[in-house]
């Protein structure tokens, strides 16, 4: 112990200056990271505003309890894995797809403005987003009753359609992040060696072959890398989107309500705070564990493509 | 020199060989690569035009009549057109105005606050010689792994920070984030240790050979992390639907949700122009709004882009 603290305080000495440089990073992490996690502690207490986080009384696993007899929790937690294995998937594959044909394609004025409309979604807010959805999708003015009115049919009115509603989710997820991830296999697939392809070519490889046997092979460390990261995150719903698709609407709560909107919710309308504790607290826990699973069994197949 | 230049010799004539069957390749078409070529410029054209369809209508609608709409709905092309909805807008320019500034001040404290935030921590864990990089690094990247959760965050920021209703709760919670730490790592990480030797060597103290030495051999990443938080702080409403409370501290993106959701922030702009709520062009105020709103981004996104791709091919890439 002494011994560490000596070449502590050398280094200190030593590299005075680049603690200080880093000194502001890492209190800041404390105040605005660490610190709330203390506030985990709300999911087993019986919290009254009165008596602050720390002032309220203990109640065991009542909160879990509670959350998961009501028959909240499960769905919840059904709603966010489904919907993100739903947006994995569907994502990924429309952005490997926009990937390789891109980068097949000759006509490099095609190419520079294709990707570039395909990019522009990831540059708006989900609340422009959002006002797309209404414009498309809104009962009185939306473009779908437009067009279905156009054509003699009667007017449909999705707000009221809980089914549709993933595949919505869905199709606007992989709209907005298709630019974005497919501009990281872009980068993975003009990193194969051109040499290559050319001895493909002289081999006589169609050019399905090509991509069959050259492309996909040569991606495929970022395909791992990128599923790696999505699964780690699959109890974590993209609230931002979730929210200004669908909004307040209770009609459609038993298909899209995801963990971060059911948690947000009860936020807002005070209610039964311990138990919305629980339910983050659930969320962090488990998702910390599947990432540290998924981390060591990735490990120990192929190290290379584990996370850290 | 003679065996060289024969290897060469034999060397290029292979290479001429090559680019010979790849060229014949080309003139003669296979009818496989025909048919690839044709599936693969219809598919990308079609997710082209599903990115960009959303915009048109957006835009041709802020100049299409109220009335049109009502009855018609939103469409492509903008018909009966009309410049109501913005000339409404710019009449009492002031909740927008305000709203512009509320986004324009949080954007600009932020970037300049993050960007020398995390430069700074980036070079510190990227120099070799300090014992604790990996453990600061750690430190950082657990944040990532595990967190609070919202009700934790909240809760914290309120009762114990004092953020309820202040400008700071938009500017805070993003200035520090973990991945730009990382690609600004891989930035630093090109420049030469030999620079900073030789700089110490000259007797430059830490805080010089960072500001004098590393910051303007940065300016790439500076560019590419600066505008992935401007982006950020322009595009966030979420912080300012949990923290803020009184409508002057709206920014632009708060606001523009608020008209999309209440008829209130619509009666106050009514009452603002002087006209009853009845007559306000409800259905193409919103898009014009939503058009003023994301304006500048689309102006700047053709210089930016490159910076944007940059960025999350360095942040693809494991560091």
């Amino acid at each position: 112990m002494e011994k560490y603290l000596k070449s502590f305080t050398h280094e200190l000495k030593k590299n005075y200056a680049l603690f200080l440089m880093i000194i502001p990073a890492a209190i800041f992490v404390i105040i605005f990271s660490y610190l709330p996690m203390s506030g985990l502690v709300l999911a087993f207490k019986d919290y009254r505003f009165n008596l602050g986080v720390f002032g309220s009384k203990w109640n065991g696993l009542e909160n879990f309890r509670y959350l998961f007899e009501s028959g909240t929790g499960w769905l919840i937690t059904k709603n966010t894995i489904l919907y993100n294995l739903l947006n994995l998937i569907t994502s990924q594959m429309l952005a490997i797809l926009v990937a390789i044909f891109i980068t097949e394609i000759n006509s490099r004025v095609f190419k520079k403005v294709t990707q570039s409309f395909i990019f522009l979604p990831y540059f708006i807010s989900w609340v422009i987003v959002g006002t797309f959805v209404y414009a498309i999708f809104n009962y009185e003015t939306g473009m779908l009753n437009n067009i279905i009115k156009g054509f003699g049919g009667d007017a449909v009115n999705v707000y009221s359609m809980p089914g549709v509603w993933p595949f919505i989710i869905c199709a606007f997820n992989a709209w907005k992040w298709c630019g974005y991830n497919s501009v990281i296999y872009i980068a993975a697939i003009t990193g194969v060696d051109s040499e290559t392809y050319e001895a493909a070519g002289i081999d006589g490889a169609s050019i399905f072959q090509r991509i069959r046997y050259i492309t996909i092979p040569c991606i495929k460390p970022t395909i791992v890398t990128m599923l790696l990261l999505q699964v780690g995150r699959i109890l974590r719903g993209d609230f931002e989107m979730f929210y200004q698709i669908v909004g307040n609407n209770g009609q459609l709560f038993n298909s899209t309500d995801v963990i971060d909107t059911y948690v947000f919710r009860s936020l807002l309308q005070n209610s039964n705070l311990g138990m919305t504790a629980a339910a983050s607290f659930y969320q962090s826990a488990l998702c910390f564990i599947i990432i540290m699973i998924v981390n060591a069994v990735v490990k120990r197949i192929d190290s290379d493509y584990a996370l850290f | 020199m003679i065996p060289i230049m024969h290897y060469s010799k034999e060397r290029g004539d292979k290479m001429s060989k090559k680019s010979e069957v790849i060229s014949s390749n080309k003139v003669k078409l296979s009818a496989s690569s025909k048919l690839f070529y044709a599936i693969s410029y219809s598919f990308i054209a079609i997710i082209t035009a599903l990115c960009l369809v959303p915009f048109i209508v957006l835009v041709s609608s802020s100049f299409t009549s109220e009335q049109y709409i009502r009855f018609h709905g939103y469409s492509i092309i903008p018909k009966e057109f009309t410049t109501d909805a913005y000339e409404l807008i710019f009449k009492t320019p002031i909740t927008i105005i305000r709203a512009y500034g509320v986004s324009i001040l949080i954007t600009f404290i932020g970037t300049v606050l993050g960007l020398l935030l995390v430069s700074m921590t980036a070079y510190v864990i990227s120099r070799k010689d300090f014992k604790y990089r990996n453990a600061f690094s750690f430190f950082f990247y657990f944040t990532t792994l595990f967190n609070g959760g919202m009700v934790c965050t909240y809760i914290f920021y309120i009762q114990y920070l004092h953020l309820k209703d202040s400008l700071w709760a938009l500017i805070l919670p993003g200035v520090f984030n973990v991945f730009y730490l990382l690609i600004m790592r891989s930035f630093v990480s090109t420049i030469p240790t030999a620079l900073i030797e030789s700089a110490k060597i000259d007797g430059a103290g830490e805080f010089r050979i960072f500001f004098q030495i590393i910051l303007p051999l940065l300016k790439a990443g500076m560019a590419t992390i600066g505008l992935f938080l401007a982006l950020g702080y322009w595009n966030d409403w979420y912080n300012a639907m949990l923290y803020i409370n009184s409508d002057t501290k709206y920014p632009l993106q708060y606001m523009l949700y608020n008209l999309l959701q209440q008829t209130q922030a619509l009666a106050k702009i009514a009452s603002q122009a002087g006209i009853v709520v009845a007559d306000l062009p409800t259905n193409s105020l919103k898009m014009a709004m939503a058009v003023v709103a994301t304006g500048p981004i689309i102006l700047v996104y053709p210089f930016v882009q490159k910076y944007f791709v940059k960025g999350i091919t360095i942040g693809s890439v494991k560091g």
